[in-house]
C-alpha cells in the first residue's frame, strides 16, 4: 500500500514538473518528428519499401528519442540533492523507480502518439488496421526502454561521463527489444496484418524480468 | 511548534569508516548521542563532518562500522527517519514553497499534510509566497523551505548541515529559536557549525572532527568554547 501510495505522489510530482517546463516533451516531439521527416526525404521509400523498412525507422527514431528524454530523468534530482530527500522521504525506494518509469513511458507514448499520423503520411504506412495491436506493441516496447533506461540513467547520473555513458549502455541492452519490436511492427503493417504473439508475449517477459531485477537491486543504483 | 512530545531517540556511531576509493573521509568514529542532546560537530573544511551527517541521514552507507538509534521504538520499518538539512536545499525548484511541503509530507504519511505544511510555512515566514515557485526565491528563502522540510514529518531526530547559510540575522534568530524549542520538545540535534553564534548557544555537547576522526569531545574534558572556537583568530 505504501509503495503504491508513495509512487501514486510522486508520479504526481513527475508530471507537474514536466507539465511546468515542458522540457522533455518539446524536446522529444520535435526530435523524433525531424528524424522521421528526414529519413522519408532522404530514402524516399515505395509503399512497399515502408511497410518494410518503416517499423525499424519508427523505432529507431523512438529510440533516439528515449535516449534524450531518459537522460534527464535522476540528473535533474541531483541539481539540489533531492535524490537524498526522496531517499529519506520514502519507506521503499523502488517507489522512485516505479514512478519514473510510469511518468518515462507515458511521456514516451505521447510522443509516439504525435508522432504516428506523421508517420503514416510520410511513409504512407495504414496504422489503423491494426491500431490496437500497435498500441499494445508501442507501450510494452516503450515500457522495456523506460525499464532499462530508467535503471542506467540512475547509474549514469552518478558518473563522470554521464552523457556517454547512458547510450553507451542503452543501445547493447535494448537491442532485443528494438528488433523484437520492429519485427511484430512490421507485421502488423503488412498487407495482411499478422499479430505475432511469441513477438508480443517476449516484449512483456522482457518487461517483466527488468522490472523484477530494478525491484531486487534498484536500492543499490541510489547510493552515492 | 512545542505542543507535541517527540519520543526520544539517540544517535551511536560504532567504529565508522568511509572510504572514497583510497581515501578516508572518516576512520573509526565511535562516540554517542543522547536523546534530546542538542550536539555541535566542529572542524575544519574537509575534516568528514558533512559525511558523518550523512551517514547519520543515512543517505550514506558506512564503509565499515554501525550506526544505530538507541530508544528508537516506533514506527515498523526498523530505523527513524531523520530530519536532514544538508548544503543543498533538497527540493524542487519547479514545485511551489507549499507543493514541496505537501509533497514531503504526503510521502512521510504526515497526519493532516495540508493543515502541517501551512503551520510550517507560517513558522518560516513563507505563507504569504506559499504558491510562488521556489527558484523565485533567494538563497535565504530556500533555506527556510529546506528547514520546513526537514520538519515536516516532526523528526525525533533533525540533523543540520551548516544551517545558518543564506539566513539573515533575522533568520538566524527564528532558527535558533525553533530550535531551541523542538530540543525542549525532546528531539535530539546535531548540527554543524562554524564558530560561535546564536545557534552554537544551544549547544549542550560538542565534538570535534580532524581528518575524519574525532579528536575533542566535551564529555571528554574539553570545554565547548574550546572546541567551537579552535581555529579561529
Amino acid at each position: 500500500m505504501s509503495l503504491l501510495s508513495n509512487t501514486t505522489v510522486l508520479l504526481g510530482k513527475e508530471l507537474r514538473t514536466e507539465f511546468r517546463s515542458r522540457e522533455l516533451l518539446t524536446t522529444t516531439v520535435v526530435f523524433i518528428l525531424v528524424v522521421l521527416i528526414l529519413f522519408s526525404f532522404a530514402i524516399s521509400p515505395t509503399t512497399e519499401e515502408s511497410r518494410e523498412f518503416g517499423p525499424g525507422l519508427l523505432w529507431l527514431a523512438i529510440l533516439f528519442a528515449a535516449s534524450l528524454m531518459l537522460q534527464p530523468c535522476f540528473l535533474r534530482e541531483q541539481n539540489n540533492d533531492t535524490l537524498s530527500s526522496l531517499r529519506l522521504a520514502v519507506s521503499d525506494p523502488f517507489s522512485i523507480f516505479l514512478a519514473k518509469l510510469a511518468a518515462n513511458t507515458l511521456f514516451l507514448m505521447v510522443t509516439e502518439l504525435i508522432m504516428l499520423p506523421f508517420f503514416a503520411v510520410f511513409y504512407n504506412v495504414p496504422v489503423l488496421p491494426e491500431f490496437s495491436w500497435l498500441i499494445v506493441v508501442l507501450f510494452l516496447g516503450s515500457l522495456g526502454i523506460s525499464i532499462a533506461g530508467t535503471a542506467l540513467s540512475a547509474i549514469s547520473a552518478q558518473a563522470r561521463m554521464r552523457e556517454l555513458l547512458l547510450p553507451l549502455l542503452l543501445l547493447p541492452l535494448l537491442t532485443p527489444v528494438l528488433v523484437v519490436s520492429a519485427t511484430v511492427t512490421v507485421s502488423l503493417f503488412d498487407r495482411e496484418p499478422i499479430v505475432k504473439g511469441k513477438g508480443i508475449a517476449f516484449l512483456a517477459v522482457f518487461d517483466v524480468v527488468f522490472l523484477t531485477v530494478l525491484w531486487l537491486f534498484g536500492e543499490y543504483l541510489l547510493e552515492e | 511548534m512545542t505542543s507535541f512530545t517527540i519520543p526520544p531517540t539517540g544517535l551511536r556511531f560504532e567504529n565508522i569508516d568511509k572510504r572514497y576509493g583510497g581515501l578516508y573521509a572518516l576512520r573509526r568514529v565511535s562516540f554517542e548521542i543522547a536523546s534530546g542532546e542538542c550536539a555541535v560537530l566542529a572542524g575544519r573544511n574537509g575534516s568528514g563532518k558533512t559525511t558523518l551527517l550523512r551517514i547519520a541521514g543515512q543517505i550514506v552507507r558506512p564503509t565499515h562500522g554501525k550506526l544505530s538509534f538507541p530508544g528508537h521504538t516506533a514506527g515498523s520499518d526498523g530505523n527513524p527517519r531523520p530530519g536532514y538539512v544538508g548544503h543543498s536545499t533538497m527540493v524542487y525548484d519547479e514545485l511551489s514553497a507549499e507543493e514541496n511541503l505537501l509533497l514531503f509530507a504526503k510521502l512521510q504519511k504526515v497526519e493532516s499534510p495540508a493543515e502541517r505544511a501551512e503551520n510550517l510555512l507560517r513558522e518560516v515566514g513563507l505563507f504569504e509566497r506559499r504558491t510562488s515557485l521556489v527558484r523565485t526565491f533567494s538563497r535565504g528563502m530556500r533555506q527556510r523551505v529546506a528547514i520546513a522540510r526537514a520538519l515536516i514529518h516532526r523528526p525525533s531526530v533533525l540533523l543540520l548541515d551548516e544551517p545558518a547559510t543564506g539566513l539573515d540575522p533575522l533568520g538566524i534568530t527564528w532558527l535558533a529559536n525553533s530550535l531551541r524549542e523542538l530540543n525542549r520538545a525532546g528531539c535530539t540535534v546535531v548540527m554543524s557549525l562554524h564558530g560561535e553564534s546564536e545557534i552554537s548557544a544551544l549547544a549542550t555537547r560538542a565534538v570535534r572532527l580532524d581528518v575524519g576522526s574525532v579528536v575533542a569531545d566535551t564529555k571528554t574534558g574539553t570545554s565547548l568554547r574550546e572546541i567551537l572556537t579552535f581555529g579561529s583568530a
